[in-house]
């Protein structure tokens, strides 16, 4: 469908004006709301996701993308809620308590939005026990923690332990990022995947959704 | 005092692009582009930059630079600070108003801005150390200077130095006078913000070869191109 391509491209360049007079041209030519999202704002996110993995594209592109991303998801919102389409999965994301920075952990929740998770973001400074409330009063799949020093991390830690004390670790994974970690800490505190960055943060994530039964 | 002219802490289009990922010899799209003007221009109207330096004898600083005891077994500083002809402990702001700015931009779904506002911001911060260096150099004695006086900044949570060294560092300086604090964490707030110590003697003192245990996680090896590591 010819209009559903028109709505990846303009996405693509990020054209945030455009999107969603495309979207509701397609609406009004009888598609579905989630083909149009399918097949048109995730398909437009996920060529900008391969461009900016391979570095065709930087980091503002994608962010551009992501706003036109948003734009057409606002007029989908609505009949995607009414028609009972669920998204790919709830995603709590946090900068773990003591931690300030949170620009890394933005980035990676405007990607995974853009991927089409429904994104819990606690912000920053968030306490071990908040991050596992959460991830259990919104019926989250994974929790992604962000932690930029190397003081901040053992809170990740705990995360795990939580989770595993209440046995919730095969229902609700982790993955962990930010400067200080990498992916041996990820295996020394028993977290379920470790991102470098942004695009391997959703990679990540996709696969431990997929993983959750 | 230092100062801190914002013409010699905006950065570059083309630091920012690479510090963004943007390969070589590649060109941002002209709406990127366009954007880096914007957030040039926010930088300019939100920066309040602000330094505190102060002078220390070896002695105490070797006690600031003892922390809390967490420091790595084996740091390079350790070695370099004794043979140093001036310490002097540093910290600068950009101040509050413009983590502001990122935060309103990101609440406001203009990410892309945001972000570039990030980058321009933690990069000027950087760059006040370079200027800081630069200021310690200009201050050593004729005789000094032409035996290549050397001036570079180390800072805790760097090169085994533990981030818990902010504690003494921050006790003895005290940059609160500049709207610095820290937090539980020794984060400091304003998060745009850099603090340590300036250590000024022949450029050879800064140099060495060895590797260290904590360089195989170090994410940031601005050690080589600061001209620290010298090659065997």
């Amino acid at each position: 469908m010819e209009i559903l391509k028109k709505i990846a491209q303009c996405l693509e360049v990020g054209d945030d004006a455009g999107v969603p007079p495309l979207v509701r041209q397609a609406l009004a030519e009888g598609i579905v709301a989630k083909t149009i999202l399918d097949d048109g704002l995730i398909a437009g996110m996920n060529t900008v996701g391969e461009k900016f993995r391979v570095h065709e594209i930087f980091l503002p592109d994608v962010l551009l993308a992501a706003k036109a991303m948003y734009a057409g998801m606002d007029v989908l919102k609505p009949l995607l809620l009414s028609a009972g389409v669920s998204s790919r999965g709830r995603v709590v994301i946090g900068s773990v308590q003591g931690d300030l920075h949170d620009i890394g952990k933005n980035l990676v929740g405007i990607m995974l939005k853009g991927a089409g998770f429904e994104v819990i973001d606690l912000g920053n400074d968030v306490a071990a026990e908040k991050f596992v409330a959460a991830a259990k009063s919104h019926d989250a799949c994974v929790i992604g923690m962000s932690a930029l020093l190397t003081t901040t991390m053992p809170v990740m830690k705990e995360v795990v332990d939580l989770l595993n004390k209440e046995n919730l670790s095969g229902k609700i994974k982790t993955i962990i990022g930010g400067a200080p970690v990498s992916q041996n800490y990820a295996g020394e505190i028993g977290a379920d995947a470790y991102g470098y960055d942004c695009a391997q943060a959703v990679a990540g994530v996709k696969k431990l959704a997929a993983a959750v039964p | 005092m230092i100062d801190f002219p914002l013409s010699r802490l905006q950065p570059q289009a083309a630091v920012v692009y690479a510090a963004l990922g943007l390969k070589s010899g590649s060109q941002p799209s002209s709406r990127s582009s366009a954007l880096l003007q914007r957030a040039l221009e926010l930088f300019t109207n939100c920066s309040e930059p602000q330094g505190v330096s102060e002078a220390i004898g070896q002695d105490e600083f070797a006690e600031v630079y003892s922390g809390q005891g967490r420091n790595a077994q084996d740091t390079p500083l350790q070695k370099i600070f004794p043979r140093a002809d001036r310490l002097h402990l540093f910290a600068f702001t950009l101040g509050a108003r413009i983590g502001g700015e990122i935060k309103r931009l990101f609440a406001s779904d203009d990410f892309a801005l945001g972000s570039l506002l990030d980058a321009v911001a933690s990069l000027a911060a950087d760059q006040a150390g370079r200027v800081a260096e630069e200021w310690l150099e200009r201050q050593s004695p004729e005789q000094k200077k032409s035996a290549l006086t050397r001036a570079l900044l180390y800072s805790p949570g760097y090169c085994g130095w533990h981030i818990s060294g902010q504690e003494k560092l921050f006790a003895r300086l005290p940059p609160g006078k500049i709207g610095i604090t820290l937090n539980e964490s020794f984060l400091m707030n304003p998060l745009k913000s850099i603090s340590g110590v300036l250590v000024a003697g022949p450029a050879v003192i800064h140099q060495f070869s060895e590797v260290y245990p904590f360089c195989d996680h170090c994410k940031s090896p601005t050690c080589r191109e600061r001209g620290m590591v010298r090659s065997a």
